[in-house]
């Protein structure tokens, strides 16, 4: 559970921005390999196709380069490389969804977008502990959707283990 | 009329409004300390500034004002409507005597008797109002007469606006206002009276808005021509102009490209318009240097009368205007400097008079704009640098040999007086020669990309000239691509562009593999930045050709006395650029000082050459080097101890903070549903009770929201505890100033700017969970050895425990360091770690504390004579002699947290005593 999204969520809640109905959260899916993710769409600013970025020498190895996106320099993050995944195939179309964390813009690197879907928000399973590392700490949640199990990612804790 | 003044004006005009307001919120909340305290602060600040511009009418004013509101502080006396209304009306006579101070440039005649009476009486409890009875004070705070009031609002013969020291302008202005004021005025003066005839009844509150509105129309003329703006506004625009300005160029390359074409006419006037904005915004960042040298004519003055010299100091150029950023790094510089040219420069009169010059020395200021930089001298007609003492001192502090120097031109040596530690003063006056030397001052100017330089003629003196450029905001840079990759380098830094190669003339030789190459009888040190930032070795096609000649592009960089060069593919042209930081999760490469989008949209690294520098083993850069890097490694040392803290309102305004670890959650607790059971409160939470806790006894309940809840929670027991507002999430470190005394707080700290109190979740888990602790007897011990830092080793197996005692342990001053668990601690032990003593839970899953004590006092390493205290929730007498038999010194019980302080200050003297013995 993320305290911080709880914390905006408490905002929102005082600020009289009741979700009135049943909870649900809008989750934007995305696929990665074979496995399919969910990220909050709340927090997602753009979706972009493949972009020519500028490396930047002596960076982490997750970080594929920089780039500007209608004046913000934004930093592009390969998350195949995050998860310890393989790359693509050199020329392989790839996507990216830009989202906001502290302050600064970063563009996650992603195989594919797909819907947006809205989940209840008590009904999702806990992280199996025998996921490996990387993949227990950025997952919150799993949901069972009728064809495939969707992981709820943490941007920010996605993002937090680059900034050591 | 005097900058101070204006200043001063617009200031107080400012403050007088914020109390006008708030008086009135006192006169509703009479009992509202933060409200009185921050009147009374704005008083003072009013008292103080006037005091020191030599204004004595307003001082004695707001002096007794302030009097009178000290008691109100103290609690001495009551707030009344009536002492508002007296507030009020020593607001309005301020507001008088500034409004004449600011059309005349000086206080009007007059006398404040009448007021400062009444509010002496106030003060020392002469008046009728202390009395019981409220409604006595009407009359004693009887406004000052209408007709009185009107006399001084009408302008009169307030003095010709052309007199001498009278600024024509604001004088104008202001009468204008005044005559409109009058009117005003005159006008009201009908009704004036009806509220004054009903004054002895008990509504003085009706007058109190009187005597305000006579002054309204007099609204300060100074206050209306400028509008104070946040930084952060201006620095935002400043960005979007940048931005703007870029986007332009990108527009105006592709109309280059595409030639001709309908847009070329809207482009050109885009183009001019946004030139012009650019200016516009700039220049709402300049401010004139003159501010920066006001201080210096009477730094100048008392230095003549202290040392007995004549010093004549001659200002041009005040006016040209540069960003407040630089403005604000020069500032300290250039008075050292002037004070220096003052100190040793000028001659005592005899001397002068002995060398034919005239017996008054002459210090001359010059500022002015020379492309795209600000140029200032300083220039003294004094004895000039003396270079055989340079030398000698050169030569003594080893900084250069004899022959070095020999070969050296006077300019060269001159150039040592910049070096750290390097000051030619015989001897140290008061003036001059305390620490701050020319090298600080070089470092400064070199900060912000500036140079200093210096010519010097024995007995004619000096002149320094400083060249800084106008903005930080764009710097000029040179593009130069490596393996494909475009780089930008801070032209500043570059000195030349050298065509080198790896054959013939210009040959780039190695020296065990390392670049190196002759420039003009140096051998200049190359670094390759293909190799520096371990690109790939690929070459670009279009550069082949150019290759196989051999020839090689060496940028000269230098930083501080460090010239050196870098070997690039490619060089294409100087772009201005606008520097814009990193992204956090690159900052950690020295490498790059920033990023930028160019004309064309792409975005580029900006080579910082001091890392560049650095990274290629030049430690020492720029002498002050070391002092930085010291600095950022105390600054990492300090990183580790950053804490993500929460921050929320309770009670009183005051942001408050917990460390966010301690929080298990946040809740809404629905008013409603929280149940009394005695005195206390509790809601079922979780299939639970769960105790909750009103952060301060006089805190507001929400009525019809929701009350936003911290849970603490620690295995099974959890506790709620309310707040007013939830804030923030930030990562800050806890850097405790001024530790409290008072229950539940473990101190205070600046987070964000504000003064915030650290809160000690320990005494609320106290209050709610009183079977948690169980009380060994106090002992009391006084706690003189804590002043040394003491290293303390914690060991719990609960995260909540460790983060919940460890900043309470350093707030009491010792260095701590925890472990999860006695094998982590154990572990520590054989990496040699020492600690003065050691804290250690009893129930832990994976060792217990009994055998942890017992392998420490079994094994031979150096904790053995270490004391250790036990932490534990459940201590029977039992337990307690089973610890001790296995070696533990002492036994607390967990969130005694008086206890444990002093259990440990007490262990640890104990152990100081036996190492006396020993």
């Amino acid at each position: 559970m993320s305290l911080t999204g709880e914390v905006t969520k408490f905002q929102k809640r005082r600020a009289g921005e009741v979700d009135e109905g049943p909870q649900t959260t809008e989750y934007l899916s995305i696929t990665i390999g074979n496995q399919m993710f969910g990220i909050p769409v709340m927090q997602v600013q753009d979706v972009l196709r493949q972009q020519n970025v500028t490396r930047v020498p002596l960076s982490p190895p997750e970080v594929a380069g920089a780039l500007n996106l209608r004046g913000r320099i934004v930093t592009a993050i390969n998350v195949r490389c995050r998860l310890g995944m393989e790359d693509l195939p050199a020329g392989s179309k790839t996507m990216a969804v830009v989202v906001e964390h502290e302050g600064e813009l970063y563009s996650l690197i992603i195989d594919r977008v797909g819907d947006v879907l809205s989940l209840p928000n008590r009904s999702f399973e806990s992280v199996p502990p025998t996921l490996d590392g990387v993949w227990r700490e950025i997952a919150t949640g799993i949901y069972r959707l009728d064809s495939q199990l969707l992981v709820i990612a943490d941007i920010s804790r996605l993002l937090r283990h680059s900034m050591h | 009329m005097d900058d101070l003044i204006v200043e001063f004006l617009t200031e107080t005009n400012e403050s007088l409004a914020a109390i006008d307001i708030q008086l009135v919120n006192l006169e509703q909340n009479p009992n509202d300390m933060n409200l009185l305290g921050s009147i009374f602060r704005l008083m003072h600040t009013i008292k103080g500034t006037c005091g020191f511009l030599g204004l004595p009418r307003l001082e004695t004013c707001a002096h007794r004002a302030e009097n009178v509101m000290g008691r109100f502080r103290d609690g001495s006396l009551q707030v009344t409507p009536a002492y508002v209304t007296l507030i009020f009306e020593s607001i309005d006579r301020i507001k008088y005597i500034l409004g004449e101070l600011e059309a005349n440039g000086k206080e009007p005649e007059g006398s404040d008797a009448d007021l400062i009476e009444k509010l002496d009486a106030v003060y020392e409890g002469r008046d009728t109002a202390q009395a019981p009875a409220p409604a006595e004070p009407a009359a004693s705070a009887e406004p000052i007469d209408p007709l009185q009031a009107l006399w001084d609002a009408t302008p009169g013969p307030v003095g010709d606006p052309f007199a001498p020291g009278g600024a024509g302008l604001a004088a104008i202005e202001a009468e204008k206002a005044l005559d409109s004021g009058a009117a005003a005025a005159a006008a009201q003066a009908a009704p004036a009276p009806a509220p004054v005839a009903e004054a002895p009844k008990p509504a003085p509150v009706a007058a109190a808005p009187k005597p305000a509105e006579d002054h309204t129309a007099k609204e300060s003329a100074v206050a209306n021509q400028t509008l104070r703006v946040n930084v952060d506004v201006l620095e935002n625009l400043m960005t979007m102009v940048s931005e703007l300005v870029l986007t332009r160029n990108q527009l105006l390359q592709i109309q280059r490209t595409a030639k001709g074409g309908e847009f070329g006419a809207p482009l050109q006037r885009l183009n001019h318009v946004v030139s012009d904005l650019q200016e516009g915004v700039m220049k709402t960042r300049m401010q004139p240097i003159g501010a920066a040298w006001s201080k210096l004519p009477r730094i100048i003055r008392d230095l003549s009368n202290e040392l007995g010299k004549k010093i004549e100091l001659v200002m041009e150029g005040e006016e040209t205007e540069l960003d407040r950023q630089v403005l604000e790094l020069i500032k300290d510089p250039l008075t050292h400097m002037v004070r220096n040219s003052g100190d040793h420069g000028i001659e005592k009169p005899a001397e002068r008079a002995a060398a034919g010059k005239a017996e008054q020395g002459k210090i001359w200021l010059r500022a002015f704009h020379e492309g795209g930089h600000i140029i200032i001298q300083i220039k003294d007609d004094g004895k000039g640098l003396n270079t055989d003492r340079i030398k000698q001192k050169a030569v003594e502090k080893g900084i250069a040999t004899a022959e070095q120097l020999a070969a050296m031109t006077n300019k060269q040596i001159h150039m040592y007086i910049f070096d750290a530690g390097f000051s030619t003063a015989e001897k140290i006056t008061s003036v001059s020669g305390r620490g701050v030397g020319m090298d600080v001052v070089r470092t400064n100017i070199e900060k912000i990309g500036g140079t200093i330089d210096l010519h010097s003629e024995e007995g004619k003196g000096s002149t320094f000239t400083i060249k800084i450029p106008l903005t930080l905001a764009i710097v000029s840079a040179l593009i130069v691509e490596v393996a494909g990759e475009r780089y930008a380098i801070p032209q500043l830094a570059v000195q030349e562009l050298v065509l080198g190669s790896e054959k013939g003339e210009n040959r780039i030789e190695y020296i065990n593999g390392t670049p190196v190459f002759r420039l003009r009888n140096h051998l200049l040190p190359l670094v390759t930045l293909q190799k520096l930032l371990k690109l790939p070795d690929s070459v670009p096609a279009d550069d082949v050709a150019r290759n196989a000649s051999g020839n090689r592009y060496i940028v000269v960089t230098k930083v501080g006395d460090y010239v050196f060069g870098i070997i690039v593919d490619r060089v294409f042209d100087t772009e201005e650029i606008v520097v814009k930081p990193l992204a956090r999760i690159l900052q950690s490469i020295e490498l790059f000082s920033g990023n930028t989008i160019l004309g064309d949209g792409s975005v580029i690294m900006i080579l910082d050459p001091a890392g560049v520098a650095k990274a290629t083993g030049e430690i020492k850069v720029a002498g002050a080097d070391a002092a930085k890097a010291a600095a950022e490694a105390q600054e990492t040392a300090r990183e580790g101890a950053r804490t993500s803290l929460l921050l929320f309102t309770a009670g009183d305004g005051m942001p408050k903070a917990v460390p966010l670890a301690l929080v298990a959650r946040l809740e809404d607790v629905d008013t409603k549903k929280i149940e009394h059971s005695g005195d206390k409160m509790l809601v079922q939470y979780r299939g639970g009770l769960m105790p909750l806790l009103k952060f301060s006894e006089d805190m507001e309940m929400h009525t019809t929201l929701p009350q936003p809840t911290l849970v603490f929670s620690d295995g099974t027991r959890s506790m709620g505890l309310m707040v007013t507002e939830i804030i923030d999430i930030i990562e800050d470190v806890i850097n405790v100033q001024i530790n409290s005394d008072r229950p539940g707080f473990l101190g205070s700290s600046i987070i964000r700017n504000k003064a915030t109190d650290i809160i000690d979740v320990g005494s609320y888990l106290k209050t709610a969970y009183k079977d948690w602790f169980k009380d060994h007897g106090e002992e009391d011990f006084d706690r003189e050895d804590m002043k040394r830092l003491r290293r303390v080793l914690l060991v719990d197996d609960s995260p909540f425990f460790r983060n919940m005692l460890s900043p309470l342990l350093s707030v009491a001053g010792y260095d701590v360091t925890t472990a999860e668990n006695p094998i982590r601690a154990l572990e520590l032990q054989e990496k040699g770690k020492e600690f003065d003593v050691i804290i250690s839970d009893i129930e832990m899953p994976e060792m217990s504390g009994y055998e942890f004590v017992e392998k420490v006092r079994k094994q031979q390493g150096a904790w053995q004579a270490t004391p250790m205290v036990a932490l534990t929730s459940h201590a029977t007498k039992n337990d307690i002699e089973r610890g001790m038999a296995l070696g533990f010194t002492r036994y607390v019980a967990k969130f005694d947290r008086d206890t444990l302080l002093t259990t440990l200050s007490q262990t640890l003297a104990e152990q100081r005593n036996a190492e006396k013995v020993a």
